[in-house]
């Protein structure tokens, strides 16, 4: 089986991150990965994004083709759109709410809202409210991690040993938080699920 | 366990462990990754492998030439258009030969996401007449590495390796093999390999012709060029580097039914691709970059129209290969459900907030508008933005120094005020020689050092320049009247406007250094910085 994730935001927002977290989880579960970011120019403020593609089988191309991600992950809601010709049908979306603005023509927060709500595996939500909420904004990325768990070929458990592994190095408390920051995010999903 | 490496730290390490003694280098998008790898290796730092940066692409890959004659395995790095300003020594180079095996490693960058152009390394590669090794995939990029300084020392030749951006910056799970020993000094066999006066430089070249016949059996027999039957030969594909991917990507689970030709070892196998000719009625070749084998087997007046890709319309002639531009090349239909929203708006990179170049590009403009006759030639850094809105203030961008220079060609033209920015480690690249230029002449023309003490683009590695600007000025010959610092903060903003004018305004040379630490360097290493400017300046 084979999972494409498209990962999105600006530069600098951090996206690395969550892939950082799907790499470690999917080479300690013994399945293939395949990881594509961006480096150099384009990383300055700019539109970036990350290929993920795990599978048990042998993966080749870095890119995902289009149409054929499972799902697009965002930490803005503007670059979550941009990604859509890449969405399988019926494919997952999940996003923060709150927009990165650094343009002067970006458009307006309710038309934004308007259209990711019209997809039906859309899944908006305010993660930095709730990582503040959890006294460490830095943790939004793993609240929107822990709202797509459930979707992803890997255990919640190699995710959390995987955090773990990525944020040992900060201390034992940014590790917690980080977990605490990941159950929110799945509680959130199935509270909406339901 | 596999190791998850990019691209670019697979190839590092497969240089670890093919036993080099040093990696000689110029950060350049996509290349940078391979050199810090090694930077940041213990086992590099335990075996003394030399991994500091140089100042340019063509001293990196002259000391690199340097370690080889002394006899030990040595790589140098760079992107494609760092090999514009290595080219001199590439050149040479493929004449003398090496010693130990040395590996060139260009890093092309199709569909410019970080570059002025898209240039293919394969035709420096042709031109020089020296193997050229283009993996398909991260662990091939690991294993070709090691294969790379095995021919470079059995063939007597340096190797072109040609990356690409997408393969530079993906990562996967690499398998590692044991790491080989490295050379010990010894000298070459024949004292006159390296002499290249036109006596031995005729006997070097003869024997560089002569062993392409060695160069074309080696790819016809490399376990990295493949020939893959298929039974409908209707169309056969020649597919080259990563395009054999993207061919595998569209068949998934399945075997392609075309018969496939994958290059990863150039000069091209001749027996392969007659081969394939034979049996197949069509050819698509599948390359990423130029339509460079496209154009070797195409008949020159195409009436066979038998072959068919880039040149022919059948692949997009720009920009990089994928996975969808492929398919569509098969035949296959899109698979696209949904279109970017028309509420989605572009988002540019811009100058991070707090950035000392926003307070120079400030400055510019409040003085462009006292005189619109003022051109301002950019050059290749972050700065380059400024090319962009909101600030707009800069007119021309071409290559790595060409800011001072093209100032005073214009100068000499009769433009005046004929401004040249360039970031500090720009200007030790390849800045200083078009300074003495204008020094020479005392052309009126303002260079402004746009001075973040590092080379910020590719992520604030450290500048040859930091804290000998002012040394290096003065050693140029800039009148020490006409030589300024200032430092680009808002709050200055009306005293630097005043310098800057007091310059353009005298009929000379003069240089001002707009200096303030790149806002990506962490605290410790602006502090010290500091210090090391203090020391300058007195």
């Amino acid at each position: 089986m084979k999972t494409n994730i498209i990962l999105a935001g600006v530069g600098g927002q951090g996206i690395l991150t969550i892939a950082a977290i799907l790499d470690i989880a999917a080479l300690a579960s013994g399945l293939n990965i395949k990881q594509s970011e961006v480096h150099g120019m384009s990383q300055r403020g700019g539109a970036v994004q990350s290929h993920v593609r795990i599978s048990d089988k042998e993966i080749f191309s870095d890119l995902i083709p289009q149409g054929k991600a499972d799902i697009i992950i965002s930490v803005e809601p503007m670059e979550l759109l941009r990604y859509l010709p890449f969405l399988k049908k019926n494919g997952h979306l999940v996003t923060d709410s709150n927009p990165f603005l650094n343009i002067l023509n970006y458009p307006k927060l309710e038309e934004l809202y308007t259209e990711i709500k019209s997809f039906p595996n859309a899944l908006l939500i305010d993660a930095k409210a709730i990582a503040k909420e959890l006294g460490n904004s830095k943790a939004t990325n793993i609240v929107l991690l822990g709202a797509i768990a459930h979707l992803l070929p890997l255990s919640d458990e190699s995710l959390k040993e995987a955090i773990n592994t990525l944020f040992s190095k900060k201390g034992a408390k940014i590790v917690s938080k980080n977990i605490e920051a990941f159950n929110k995010g799945k509680k959130i999903a199935t509270e909406k699920a339901l | 366990m596999k190791t998850l490496l990019l691209g670019n730290e697979a190839l590092a390490q497969g240089a670890i462990d093919a036993g080099i003694s040093g990696v000689y280098a110029y950060p350049g998008t996509p290349s940078t990754e391979i050199t810090e790898y090694i930077q940041k290796s213990k086992t590099a730092k335990e075996l003394k492998i030399h991994s500091k940066w140089s100042v340019n692409e063509k001293t990196a890959m002259e000391a690199a030439l340097g370690m080889s004659y002394a006899g030990k395995r040595v790589m140098t790095v760079m992107k494609h258009v760092g090999l514009n300003v290595a080219a001199d020594v590439f050149m040479n180079m493929a004449v003398s030969g090496i010693n130990g095996g040395l590996v060139v490693v260009v890093a092309d960058d199709p569909s410019m996401h970080s570059s002025q152009n898209e240039q293919d390394s394969r035709n420096y590669g042709r031109f020089a007449m020296i193997p050229i090794l283009e993996p398909s995939n991260q662990q091939e990029v690991y294993d070709i590495t090691r294969y790379a300084f095995e021919l470079s020392e059995q063939m007597g030749l340096p190797i072109m390796i040609r990356m690409v951006t997408r393969l530079s910056h993906s990562r996967a799970g690499i398998v590692t093999e044991k790491r080989k020993l490295q050379n010990v000094i010894h000298l070459p066999k024949n004292p006159h390999q390296f002499q290249l006066i036109p006596m031995h430089a005729r006997n070097q070249y003869q024997h560089l012709v002569d062993i392409q016949s060695n160069s074309r059996e080696s790819s016809a027999n490399s376990v990295f060029n493949k020939y893959i039957d298929g039974p409908n030969t209707s169309m056969g594909i020649i597919a080259a580097g990563i395009a054999y991917n993207y061919i595998r990507e569209n068949f998934e689970d399945d075997e392609c039914p075309y018969p496939i030709l994958k290059i990863s070892q150039y000069p091209m196998p001749k027996k392969q691709v007659k081969k394939l000719f034979d049996t197949c009625k069509k050819i698509l070749v599948l390359e990423d970059g130029a339509p460079f084998i496209e154009e070797l087997v195409s008949d020159y007046l195409g009436e066979t129209k038998k072959v068919i890709g880039r040149l022919t319309g059948h692949v997009n002639r720009v920009g990089e290969l994928n996975p969808d531009n492929i398919a569509k090349a098969l035949g296959f239909a899109e698979q696209i459900n949904e279109d970017i929203p028309k509420v989605v708006k572009g988002r540019p990179p811009e100058l991070c907030v707090g950035c000392a170049h926003r307070d120079l590009f400030e400055a510019i403009n409040k003085l462009k508008s006292e005189n619109n006759q003022q051109q301002v030639f950019g050059d290749i850094g972050c700065y380059a933005l400024g090319v962009l809105p909101p600030y707009q203030s800069i007119n021309t961008l071409i290559d790595m120094g060409a800011s001072i220079t093209m100032a005073k060609g214009a100068s000499d033209a009769g433009i005046h005020p004929s401004i040249a920015i360039i970031g500090d480690s720009t200007f030790t690249h390849s800045g200083m020689t078009g300074l003495l230029d204008a020094v020479i002449e005392n052309t009126p023309i303002t260079v402004i050092i746009s001075d973040n003490s590092a080379v910020a683009m590719t992520g604030a590695q450290d500048s040859s320049a930091s804290g000998r600007l002012v040394s290096i000025c003065k050693g140029i010959g800039v009148d020490q009247n006409h030589l300024k610092i200032i430092t680009p903060l808002h709050k200055n903003l009306d005293k630097n406007i005043d310098i800057i004018r007091n310059e353009i305004n005298y009929n000379g040379v003069s240089v001002v250094i707009a200096q303030r630490p790149c806002v990506q360097l962490p605290k410790e290493k602006k502090d010290k910085l500091k210090e090391l400017q203090k020391t300058f300046l007195n």
